[in-house]
């Protein structure tokens, strides 16, 4: 009867029906929480208020008052504030800290009845490709628990793989959403820049973070995104352009459809598996009415240097806050002002985090922002422009996820270039603030899971859960079952 | 040697907008402290700001009135340092492309226009306050109000124009002016709304090339700054005379001691690491958006003096005086308005009126004695129904209470008589009374006349119109006159 590894679209039939209640479903979520804690899954997890929560929806759902998504459990990356909850960013140094206030994606789902199950782990302050660098420890992927589960929304990621709620939010800033969708199996939707309110997300870097779906399904990315987009007055770079109902798109199919495959994606280093996988979309798509084309996005090689300058850059700055005058960790041996700063955030931040700030401190130094900084912004425009000539020609881009599928725990955390190159396929799109998303199409011969990424123009979403939608129902992919 | 300065200014001017900067948190000054904040203004993680058009408009009358390019496209930075009560790590300003650039203003000194060109301004955030000494505060500890934090500054940067502090101060008495009139800052340098650094070297008279600079802060009055500016000048003055080298530094004024202590040397100087905020979109202006502004803007001091010399007919120290406030050339403006006599009524504000402003410590708005007051009181004059003395009597007792003229001139029975009956019944008892000073006159003693005009004016109470009297006494002494002789 009930299937908590079923999504949304169809739990929500038996809230409906009354075959089931919220509260039935959170305890039984909650029970699995537990079960498979040594996932790391989670930082939080929000038992008491879950439960009441729930009981409220179901009131809701039987006086017929309840919103949009009644009863959907949900999972929140901790990058993203909610009252009553500690938003720790995976950080030693925020480890104690509380919100005051609610993001707006908080409150826009909790206006629609959304139950909140807790609140995800992840790389600290999202800067990882592996969720192994969260001071909370590393989370495992539930296809194989030697096994990263991808980062930085690993715990979001590997909680709706797992079967520990409904859904979960992400946050992607070089792919965060779609490589960990990819590794664990499920679906990650990485909406255009602007589209969902970032007031209320913990910055790392600015000009490239997002927040977005990771749903089981394409249809439960489409009905979240219907939530969350929209402008914001409280973001000054929320866009103040429509939304569409993405619903809509779910069945469009993919009939006329023009599909580019950018060379540069598919050249080598790319594991074979990943690319036969993708190769037999082809055909699915073809057999679909869609055209395939291949298209060139020459500054593809440039694009890890660029995102990593950048993102450095705009997260020694966004960090900067984090000095234990105010609020989070101060170091208690600490007696001057000086002593304060450097003890409290020598302690507070972990290895990666200060690599990027030390990074990002040295390519906005007077003398070497010229080099690093300007020059990696010119070269960010010379992506976008990659991407809109490319979109003159398709309607959108097919591309592998990552260039491998979930590697081990431990097996890349000692070479930090070698990590920051498994993000070459999902950085341009947040370099040139488009949508993406990532499908499941396969497995890899350890039974990992393949991820397929689709790109497209920006706001141009509703053609990638077409596209997307199609892809999964086309392909008999397993998910972990109970 | 002698030596000539090279001065040049930052002045920060904090906008009286509602709200501050980046937030909807309320900007009055002097609250309880950290009353006045909210997840923005605390730097809390996850907030974003939000730019104020408000504070880009009232930059924008300061560009116009300054006679700058406002740039249609100007980008707010991250200006990154660490500092307790700067709550983000960073303080946003603007850097490459600010609001706007390449001005001018002209002040007066020594009777000579001196043109002072103007680099920049741009649009910033204030910190916070750190209280480090107050009594309340225990060894050791500091503790941190961000009320301030977020305020709107706008930094104007001028070009190191500026040969004396002379010069300076009276650029700043004039800016300060300026953007009380243009009604976008209050002006009160105590309270911190005007706050002036000045950059200053100096070179060999006749020298072209710039001499090393250094950095005055914490010049809280334009006493302050002239006091700061010439000591500073003779410090360089002594370095140099004595072989020395001046040193790059930031230099603290003390004005409880009258000197300057070093802040910080060039090595300790900052590298700030300005980039462009990704939290913010460029500000774009268009040139309807420009003209819009200019065609709202308030009229500037230096129009109004033009124009009261011009219009009302006065003299350049009276204009001048009328417009030390935008609320005194206002309650002058609607005094004249009706008055035939605009000298008049210009002598009545730059006077008693100012002098009873000063004394009740009323600003012109708020004045008991209003400006509908003094045009009835200079109409009454006009009218020859009360005396100049009378006047002032009148205008006593109207700034205590409020009352009308007419009323208080009615109450105190002051209105003048011209009744001649009345009149010449005194005249004849004054001229009975003082035969001899009667006799006088007949002999030839002109001066005996003013005695007996007074004796008149004292038989009437003050009452007879003063005119009148001397014209019918004039003539009753003629009369006698001719007929004895």
């Amino acid at each position: 009867m009930f299937n908590l590894s079923s999504d949304y679209s169809s739990q929500s039939m038996l809230f409906k029906a009354g075959k089931v209640s919220c509260r039935e479903v959170v305890s039984a979520y909650l029970t699995q929480i537990a079960e498979k804690a040594d996932l790391n899954a989670f930082i939080t997890i929000l038992e008491d208020s879950a439960l009441a929560q729930a009981e409220k929806v179901d009131a809701k759902i039987q006086a017929g008052t309840a919103g949009k998504l009644a009863g959907m459990v949900l999972a929140v990356k901790d990058l993203i504030v909610m009252r009553g909850a500690p938003t720790t960013c995976g950080s030693k140094i925020l480890s104690n800290y509380y919100s005051p206030y609610d993001a707006a994606v908080i409150e826009k789902l909790a206006a629609e009845d959304v139950v909140f199950i807790g609140k995800t782990n992840l790389d600290e302050f999202g800067m990882g490709s592996s969720n192994e660098t969260s001071y909370f420890g590393p989370v495992r992927n539930p296809h194989d628990p030697q096994r990263v589960p991808g980062g930085s929304s690993g715990g979001s990621a590997a909680a709706v793989a797992a079967n520990l709620c409904t859904a979960a939010l992400g946050t992607d800033t070089g792919g965060s959403i779609r490589q960990p969708a990819a590794m664990c199996g499920i679906v990650g939707l990485k909406p255009t820049y602007g589209r969902v309110s970032r007031f209320g997300l913990v910055a790392y870097a600015s000009s490239l973070d997002q927040i977005g779906p990771i749903t089981r399904s394409v249809a439960d990315a489409a009905l979240l995104l219907n939530v969350i987009a929209g402008h914001d007055p409280r973001d000054s770079t929320s866009v103040d352009v429509p939304t569409d109902d993405y619903l809509s798109f779910l069945d469009r199919g993919v009939e006329k459809i023009k599909i580019g495959m950018p060379k540069e994606y598919f050249g080598a280093g790319v594991d074979q598996d990943i690319v036969a996988a993708i190769e037999r979309q082809i055909g699915l798509l073809e057999k679909g009415g869609a055209e395939i084309v291949q298209v060139s996005l020459p500054h593809t090689e440039y694009a890890v240097a660029a995102y990593y300058l950048i993102a450095s850059a705009e997260a020694s700055s966004n960090l900067a806050r984090y000095d234990g005058a105010r609020y989070g960790v101060r170091h208690p041996e600490a007696k001057t002002l000086q002593e304060m700063y450097i003890k409290s955030r020598s302690d507070g931040f972990g290895a990666e985090v200060k690599r990027r700030i030390m990074l990002g401190t040295y390519v906005l130094s007077a003398g070497y922002y010229d080099a690093y900084y300007r020059k990696a912004q010119q070269v960010r425009t010379l992506i976008k422009r990659d991407f809109e000539r490319a979109f003159q020609q398709v309607d959108c881009l097919l591309t592998p996820v990552s260039p491998t599928t979930a590697f081990k725990i431990g097996e890349k955390t000692g070479d930090p270039l070698q990590m920051y190159l498994s993000d070459v396929f999902t950085v341009s799109c947040n370099l040139a603030g488009l949508p993406g998303l990532s499908v499941p199409c396969g497995r890899d011969r350890n039974n990992m899971p393949i991820g397929v990424q689709l790109l497209a123009k920006p706001f141009d979403e509703g053609k990638l859960i077409a596209v997307g939608n199609y892809i999964e129902s086309n392909n008999s992919f397993i998910r972990i079952s109970l | 040697m002698i030596y000539e300065p090279v001065i040049g200014l930052e002045i920060h001017i904090q906008l009286k907008t509602a709200s501050k900067i980046f937030c909807g948190c309320s900007t009055r000054f002097g609250s309880l402290p950290n009353t006045q904040v909210c997840p923005v203004c605390l730097g809390l993680p996850g907030s974003l700001p939000v730019l104020n058009r408000r504070a880009v408009e009232y930059a924008a009358r300061l560009a116009l009135a300054l006679n700058c390019r406002i740039n249609p496209y100007s980008v707010f930075a991250r200006k990154n340092f660490f500092y307790p009560d700067m709550p983000k790590g960073y303080q946003i300003s603007q850097y490459e492309l600010p609001f706007c650039q390449n001005g001018y203003f002209d002040i007066y000194v020594s009777g000579t226009t001196r043109r002072i060109g103007i680099a920049r301004i741009h649009l910033e955030e204030d910190a916070g306050k750190s209280l480090h000494a107050e009594s309340f505060v225990e060894r050791n500890e500091t503790l941190i109000d961000l009320n301030r934090s977020g305020m709107p500054l706008c930094e104007v940067v001028t070009e190191p124009d500026f040969r004396s502090p002379q010069e300076a101060v009276e650029f700043l008495v004039r800016l300060r002016e300026l953007v009380v009139f243009l009604g976008i800052c209050d002006g009160n340098m105590e309270e911190g709304s005007l706050r002036c650094d000045a950059n200053i070297s100096i070179r060999p008279k006749g020298e072209a090339a710039f001499g090393v600079k250094t950095e005055l802060k914490n010049m809280n009055s334009f006493r302050a700054v002239e006091k700061a500016l010439e000591y500073e000048i003779h410090r360089q003055e002594l370095v140099l005379d004595g072989g020395g080298q001046i040193e790059q530094q930031t230099l603290l004024w003390d004005a409880g001691r009258n000197v300057a202590s070093v802040m910080r040397t060039k090595e300790e100087s900052h590298d700030y690491r300005y980039f462009p905020d990704p939290d913010l979109v460029p500000l774009t202006f268009s040139v309807e958006q420009i003209e819009e502004i200019r065609r709202s803007m308030p009229e500037l001091p230096d129009e109004k003096r033009k124009r009261f010399v011009a219009h009302y007919r006065l003299s350049e120290y009276d204009a001048m005086v009328l417009t030390e406030s935008p609320e005194l050339a206002d309650y002058f403006e609607a005094a004249a308005k009706s008055v035939k006599d605009k000298k008049a009524a210009a002598n009545w504000v730059t006077g008693l009126v100012m002098k009873a402003i000063k004394e009740t410590g009323s600003p012109p708005d708020r004045l008991l004695f209003t400006p509908a007051h003094l045009t009835e009181l200079l109409h009454l004059l006009e009218e020859r129904q009360i005396s100049s003395t009378a006047a002032k009597q009148i205008f006593e007792v109207c700034v205590a209470t409020g009352k009308m003229p007419a009323v208080v001139m009615n109450e105190l029975g002051l209105r003048q008589v011209e009744d001649t009956n009345f009149i010449d019944q005194a005249i004849a008892q004054v001229l009975a009374d003082f035969p001899a000073e009667v006799d006088s006159y007949v002999r030839g003693n002109d001066k005996v006349f003013a005695y007996l005009m007074g004796q008149v004016m004292r038989a009437t109470a003050g009452k007879a119109a003063p005119q009148v009297v001397a014209q019918m006494l004039r003539a009753r002494l003629e009369k006698i006159k001719s007929g004895a002789a």
